[in-house]
């Protein structure tokens, strides 16, 4: 492409439609027109200049804003894809393998797809971020490449444009003016606020120039919300992990070295319908039971300097907390939400150890099922020993009970029981159903008595450093749009003709009714000719000829 | 054009060229850069091969500590199990017999229990009449450290106290007298 020479004598770049000094239409296009295409003030988008080179070529595509749009539909659709089956976090399977299973299984050949192309994990699978990645690069590319020439632009404007510039403008008027005119002009127009420019016959009013900058601090925004966003793929930078938590566990807070929390008290509170409550009454008739309050009382511990990971006494109180449902313990910039609850798991078992016969009974004993003891002494010179325990007893395997779990689920106990009269020991085999006795008929069981039970708590842990700079894109992409949105940029180029004629021409990027409203004042200080909206002027008479059309 | 207009043409064409590419390959990088994260984010490893081995201290079964640091100089074959878990039980008599080879070598083997009762383990030892010493990670401290996720795990800690390699599922004898032939002083 070559570069366009102006009547004028200044050169533009190529793809310039304005020229840049004097404002003279440069292509066929904007000649015949009634009005100019005051977009980027007609000057060449730097990408259109040039087309050489691959960089170029990448360039360009990216400062496309076709290109652009059809970024943001791809990733639309992809979005809305990925909601038709779970996301992977939410399916019951927790290692690759199964988790693929799982998919195929449940949902079948378009499971097995969904699955392979990565929309079970949306946001981590490579093609998404690639889309977003370069939704960032069109963002930048396409901004630089306008607002450079744009900036350049209207930073050297002449106050004196050519008439066929300005006979081009939406507001327009020709006529006869005064002497002082342009100085009264002037003078009104410094009075609205704006900056007024002369130059020999000709003046230059400008206000709200910083208008025209909304929409690319609006992508500086966007960009540093993306780079949030990209952090958070960072390690270190955020944390969403669980943790369950029984009472009367003390646990290393996973991804928070040095820290970990001990579960007191979980609390489940219902409302009752009674005392002060009697105005749910009818609700809770209607729907059942109600959650008043999901509470664990912790304490949060903190290592030691210097001590080791497992070390006893290695550990120092912080402080204790009731975490509830939105009040998060905070600290060091984590924060531990509670999240989910599972109540009454088995704590302790209490038997009473009896002759079948008899129904004599040498009292209970209880066992703790999360620490159990080995020996058990009872009254009259009866003891119970345990010799196997199966938390979660799942069946036998070559004569041998089996734990399918550690957490006691199902609890069996293989025990020997003595009293004076059985000094050799009776085994047994105890599980919640029923007993086994292994090794021939006994004289004494232990019969059930109660049980105790504990709660479990589920907490999340959350750390998100990147809140800041999501913040700061945030409100940073607010300004920008209140900046382009209820800022205007209104420019009025004024000229007397030596012969005293007047030439007025007006633009704006939004809001021409405040733009006329501004006119009319100077219109009226300074008897400036009456000016014509000819943009209202071509709709009228395309309406005109469309009603004609209809007549005929 | 002249020749200084020709030559002030060429010198914006090159810095063009240049700013265009900058600009490029910083952003592809930012976006390789998110991908590989995206990608290596799944195993949380903050534990790698070569890293230093956390320190830690745990007691066993006779009421003893057992401190890491303390081992400096020999291989740790550290085995995180539970006594439910039954690779983990299957692959204990291969590895006690293999810790009888290696113990003279210079070899230790520690077997971490993952928070279980001390009955449990301590019936599990007696069952598989284990030599090595049997410790219990109570707060899972060292568990969280180690960030295992499954059963069993055993980790290679070689005399200078690095990782020498991580394994995750049951070993065979054979890979056990390998491993332990790996982390050998010399």
């Amino acid at each position: 492409m070559e570069k366009l020479q102006c009547q004028c004598g200044h050169i533009n770049p190529p793809g310039t439609n304005l020229c840049e000094s004097c404002g003279r239409s440069l292509t066929e296009k904007e000649q015949n027109s009634k009005l100019v295409d005051m977009r980027y003030e007609g000057t060449a988008r730097r990408s259109q200049t040039y087309n050489k080179s691959i960089i170029d070529k990448i360039w360009n595509f990216f400062s496309s804003v076709k290109v652009g749009v059809g970024i943001i539909v791809l990733l639309l659709v992809a979005a809305a894809i990925g909601t038709i089956l779970p996301q992977k976090a939410f399916v019951p399977a927790n290692t690759e393998a199964t988790i693929k299973e799982y998919y195929a299984d449940t949902y079948g050949v378009v499971g097995q797809i969904y699955h392979a192309l990565g929309f079970h994990d949306l946001y981590s699978s490579f093609w998404f971020i690639i889309l977003v990645g370069m939704l960032a690069i069109s963002l930048i590319i396409a901004s630089l490449d306008r607002f450079v020439p744009l900036y350049k632009s209207l930073k050297n404007q002449r106050v004196l444009r050519h008439p066929s510039f300005m006979d081009k403008q939406r507001i327009y008027a020709e006529g006869p003016g005064a002497e002082d005119t342009l100085k009264k002009a002037e003078e009104k127009l410094s009075e609205l606020k704006y900056k007024v420019r002369t130059d020999k016959n000709g003046l230059l009013a400008e206000k709200g120039r910083f208008s025209r900058w909304g929409p690319y601090v609006n992508h500086i925004g966007l960009i540093i919300f993306l780079f949030g966003v990209m952090l958070r793929m960072m390690p270190g930078f955020y944390i969403d992990e669980s943790l369950w938590i029984r009472e009367g566990e003390t646990r290393a807070i996973p991804e928070v070295p040095g820290y970990y929390l001990e579960n007191k008290n979980f609390e489940l509170e219902n409302y009752s319908g009674e005392g002060g409550e009697e105005i749910f009454g009818e609700a809770l008739d209607r729907v059942g039971t109600v959650a008043k309050n999901y509470q664990t009382d912790i304490v949060l511990y903190k290592k030691k300097e210097d001590a080791l990971p497992g070390a006893v006494d290695g550990q120092e109180v912080v402080k204790e907390y009731p975490i509830r449902v939105n009040q998060p313990l905070k600290f060091a910039g984590y924060a531990i939400y509670q999240m989910d609850f599972r109540l009454d798991e088995l704590k302790a078992m209490t038997f009473s150890f009896i002759n079948k016969e008899t129904e004599e009974s040498f009292g209970e004993l209880t066992i703790d099922l999360i620490d159990p003891k080995k020996d058990y002494e009872l009254d009259n010179g009866a003891s119970v020993k345990l010799i196997g325990y199966y938390p979660d007893f799942s069946g036998f395997e070559n004569g041998e009970p089996q734990t399918a779990t550690p957490l006691p689920n199902n609890p069996g106990f293989l025990v020997k029981l003595f009293t004076p009269d059985t000094p050799e020991g009776e085994t047994s085999f105890i599980t919640i159903k029923n007993t086994v006795e292994p090794l021939g008929e006994n004289e004494y069981k232990l019969a059930f008595q109660s049980v105790e039970t504990r709660d479990v708590s589920g907490l999340t842990v959350r750390k998100d450093s990147t809140l800041p700079i999501l913040g700061l894109g945030g409100l940073i992409f607010m300004i920008g749009v209140a900046q382009g949105m209820y800022f205007n940029h209104r420019r009025f180029w004024i000229q007397q003709k030596t012969d005293g004629t007047i030439l007025l021409a007006g633009h704006t990027n939004k809001n021409w009714f405040g733009l006329k409203k501004d006119l009319n004042q100077v219109v009226e200080y300074a008897s400036l000719p009456a000016y014509t909206d000819q943009q209202d002027e071509i709709e009228k008479q395309e309406k005109a000829e469309k009603e004609g059309e209809v007549l005929s | 054009m002249d020749e200084k207009a020709k030559q002030t043409k060429n010198s914006k064409k090159r810095k063009r060229a240049v700013m265009r590419t900058t600009i490029l390959a910083i952003l592809i990088a930012a976006i390789g850069y998110t991908i590989y994260n995206s990608a290596t984010a799944e195993d949380v490893t903050v534990l790698k091969v070569g890293d230093k081995a956390p320190n830690f201290t745990l007691v066993d079964l006779e009421g003893e500590n057992h401190k890491l640091s303390d081992y400096e100089g020999q291989g740790v074959f550290l085995n995180f199990w539970g006594t439910w878990c039954k690779p983990c039980a299957k692959e204990m008599p291969a590895m006690d017999r293999q810790y009888e080879v290696f113990t003279n070598q210079g070899v230790q083997v520690l077997a971490v229990n993952i928070a279980q009762s001390d009955f449990e383990v301590q019936s599990f030892a007696d069952q598989y009449g284990l030599s090595f010493p049997v410790v219990i990670d109570k707060t899972k401290s060292v568990m969280t450290a180690y960030n295992i996720r499954p059963l069993p795990t055993t980790v290679l800690v070689n005399p200078e106290g690095n990782i020498q390699r991580i394994i995750t599922g049951e070993m065979t004898e054979q890979d056990i007298e390998g491993f332990m032939e790996e982390i050998k002083p010399d």
